[in-house]
């Protein structure tokens, strides 16, 4: 098994004439891998999940899993398991019947049957509520059954349909962590399809960042969040401040507010440019400060502070269209500056990424 | 009352004054009910204990159980029996041929499923006789069936006048009261869960059978229910296409009340019929609520 669990290849679908929702996909994704796609709603990120499982054929392009071509193979006959956004538990049974629903159509015999879902409903810490009917389990709960009864068919893949969409915040965040721990302690391969960057950040072992039936960016979380390669993965993922710009020689770009910066080593492109600067990465001095080496500095002045709890986020108007965002951290030894004050913002080279439109 | 601080006494004023307007909103329908429903109720209930004269007149005096005894009678058992079965047989017809038109329809875009409903509303719009009617005229011996049947080299055939003749007109009168609430039932149903069952390794058919048909159970008891129940009682369509011979529980209780002038007799056999439509009811809205 040391193929790739899947494998999208030239994958697009169309419905009807004119709608694209995935636009000729390429992807690999390995063998216990937690990948996430992620884009905005419409992106074609469910519908790509909904390929891998069958529920939807590709218009062209194929899909394998662990080298094995799907084809026009229906859902039942492919070897991955489906957690639904709704968690599609069937109302009529009890919680026990519904994680046994996958053993006895595959023919497992009526003890084994008892014995998987005793343990994985263990596993999820259900046991007690095996009688129960869906309806009468907490959000919480049905999503750990939905889980349960996908994971105890042991597929080679799992797709998670934002399976923690429907949840509230705090809730959210705990089953964050059990979901990740749960992948690691089973070792199946996790695709998950989210919108939720925080999710696919903490979560993921790789990212892909959708955005209309593209794939614009394959990339772990450091790299997504760090190294974006395109305004949207930029944009859609944090905060993110975005300066129009002029190559002016090798290693340097003229802003549009007139002031030449450095920019990291390694870029060919000439021409205009978008620079992309997280505000965390940004600095504010007192205009009095003297400039602290190799790092690039512009002058502005504070037009706005927003007080986080933890952060503060600063406007600042450095001359460009738009005020830029800095996020200073709330510690007395860094101080805060006043709405009217001159200051210097400042950055180090490598802080900034060249990204395409 | 504005400005009054919340009191327990203030809230309770309001949830009667809200039960008082309930009640007012009803009272149209229930003194309706009440004066052409429930007091003919008990008038029949009243008659079935009275007894009746040599001349044909019913007798408000000697209470008695007389015509409930006669209910045991074969003949009015036979009659009874073929006004079950028939009713059953209808039911299912309706249902096996009801289930997978709604299901059509159900699954179609919101224009072409609009349509389709409007089609299987369309035969309300003309009269119930007229309809039934035009069956004489197709089941008669110089009818289509009939006039297919010659054109194929076989025998003129004759429906009409026989029991499968009243089964016709039935699911034929019928059928929208079994499509319409199977319709409801299916499409309300959550089709991801129909998906989750393909995902889970069932076949189209398994999951038909687990999920889409227990789901789709309240539309089944209603619909079943709606046209179980008209048919045992159903006096219209037998009288026109069913002759002389096939007598059924509506023409019998309608013959006591108007030629044998036997009241008492035509109000016990018609609770009979409550009764037993009643028991069904219930029976089946139980076995439907188990599988849900």
């Amino acid at each position: 098994m040391e193929r790739a669990a899947v494998e999208l290849v030239g994958v697009t679908k169309r419905f009807g004439d004119d709608v694209t929702a995935v636009d000729d996909l390429e992807l690999t994704i390995e063998d216990g891998e937690f990948f996430s796609l992620l884009g905005p709603s419409g992106c074609g990120k469910t519908t790509t999940l909904r390929m891998i499982a069958g529920f939807e054929f590709p218009t062209e392009g194929s899909i394998r899993i662990h080298g094995n071509e799907m084809g026009l193979k229906p859902p039942n006959e492919r070897p991955v398991n489906t957690v639904f956004q709704s968690y599609a538990l069937f109302p009529h049974m009890t919680v026990f019947d519904n994680v046994a629903f996958g053993l006895e159509m595959k023919k497992v015999s009526k003890a084994d049957v008892e014995a998987r879902v005793r343990r994985v409903l263990d596993q999820v810490q259900l046991a007690q509520r095996a009688d129960a009917r869906p309806s009468q389990l907490s959000g919480g709960m049905q999503q750990r059954v939905a889980l349960a009864r996908a994971l105890v068919n042991e597929p080679e893949v799992l797709l998670l349909d934002e399976p923690l969409g429907a949840l509230d915040l705090k809730l959210r965040q705990n089953m964050q962590y059990e979901l990740k721990d749960l992948q690691s302690r089973v070792g199946i391969t996790f695709v998950y399809v989210t919108h939720d960057q925080e999710e696919a950040l903490t979560m993921s072992d790789r990212i892909g960042v959708m955005s209309n039936g593209r794939l614009l960016q394959v990339g772990d979380s450091h790299e997504i969040y760090e190294r974006p390669t395109s305004r949207f993965v930029a944009d859609f993922i944090g905060d993110i401040n975005l300066i129009d710009g002029e190559i002016s020689g090798s290693g340097s770009v003229r802003l549009s507010n007139g002031v030449e910066i450095e920019i990291p080593a390694g870029h060919d492109q000439s021409g205009s440019v978008t620079l992309a600067l997280r505000p965390e990465r940004l600095a504010i001095h007192r205009a009095s400060d003297p400039p602290s080496p190799g790092r690039n500095h512009m002058k502005a002045r504070i037009t706005r502070r927003t007080y986080f709890g933890d952060v503060y986020f600063y406007d600042v108007d450095a001359g460009f269209d738009q005020p830029l965002e800095v996020k200073e951290e709330n510690r007395p030894e860094i101080g805060t500056h006043d709405v009217g004050v001159e200051v210097t913002v400042s950055w180090t080279p490598d802080a900034a990424n060249l990204v395409t439109d | 009352m504005t400005g009054a601080p919340v009191t327990p006494e203030l809230e309770k004023g309001a949830e009667r004054a809200e039960s008082r307007r309930g009640f007012l909103i009803g009272s149209p329908a229930s003194a309706y009910l009440v004066l052409f429903f429930a007091i003919p109720l008990v008038l029949v209930f009243v008659y079935s204990f009275a007894s009746r004269s040599s001349t044909g007149l019913t007798v408000l005096e000697d209470w008695n159980l007389d015509s409930y005894r006669r209910l045991l009678d074969p003949l009015v058992v036979e009659i009874f029996v073929r006004s079950f079965v028939l009713a059953l047989i209808t039911t299912a017809v309706c249902l096996l041929a009801s289930y997978p038109f709604a299901y059509y329809i159900a699954t179609r875009g919101p224009g072409l499923r609009n349509v389709l409903l409007i089609l299987v509303m369309i035969p309300f719009w003309s009269n119930f006789l007229v309809r039934t009617y035009a069956w004489r005229v197709l089941l008669g011996s110089d009818g289509v069936i009939s006039q297919i049947s010659q054109a194929l080299g076989g025998e003129s055939i004759r429906v009409l006048f026989t029991p499968p003749a009243v089964l016709i007109g039935l699911v034929y009168g019928y059928l929208p009261f079994m499509v319409l609430p199977l319709y409801a039932a299916i499409e309300r149903l959550d089709w991801s869960l129909v998906e989750a069952a393909r995902d889970l390794y069932a076949d189209g058919w398994t999951a038909f059978r687990k999920v889409t048909l227990p789901l789709s159970m309240p539309g089944i008891v209603a619909g079943s229910i709606l046209v179980f129940i008209p048919s045992l009682g159903a006096y219209v369509t037998p009288a026109i296409l069913g002759g002389a011979r096939t007598v059924l529980m509506g023409d019998y209780i309608v013959s006591q009340f108007l030629a044998a002038r036997n009241w008492p007799f035509g109000s016990a056999l018609s609770f009979a019929v409550m009764f037993v439509m009643l028991i069904a009811a219930m029976l089946y809205f139980r076995a439907g609520a188990r599988t849900l």
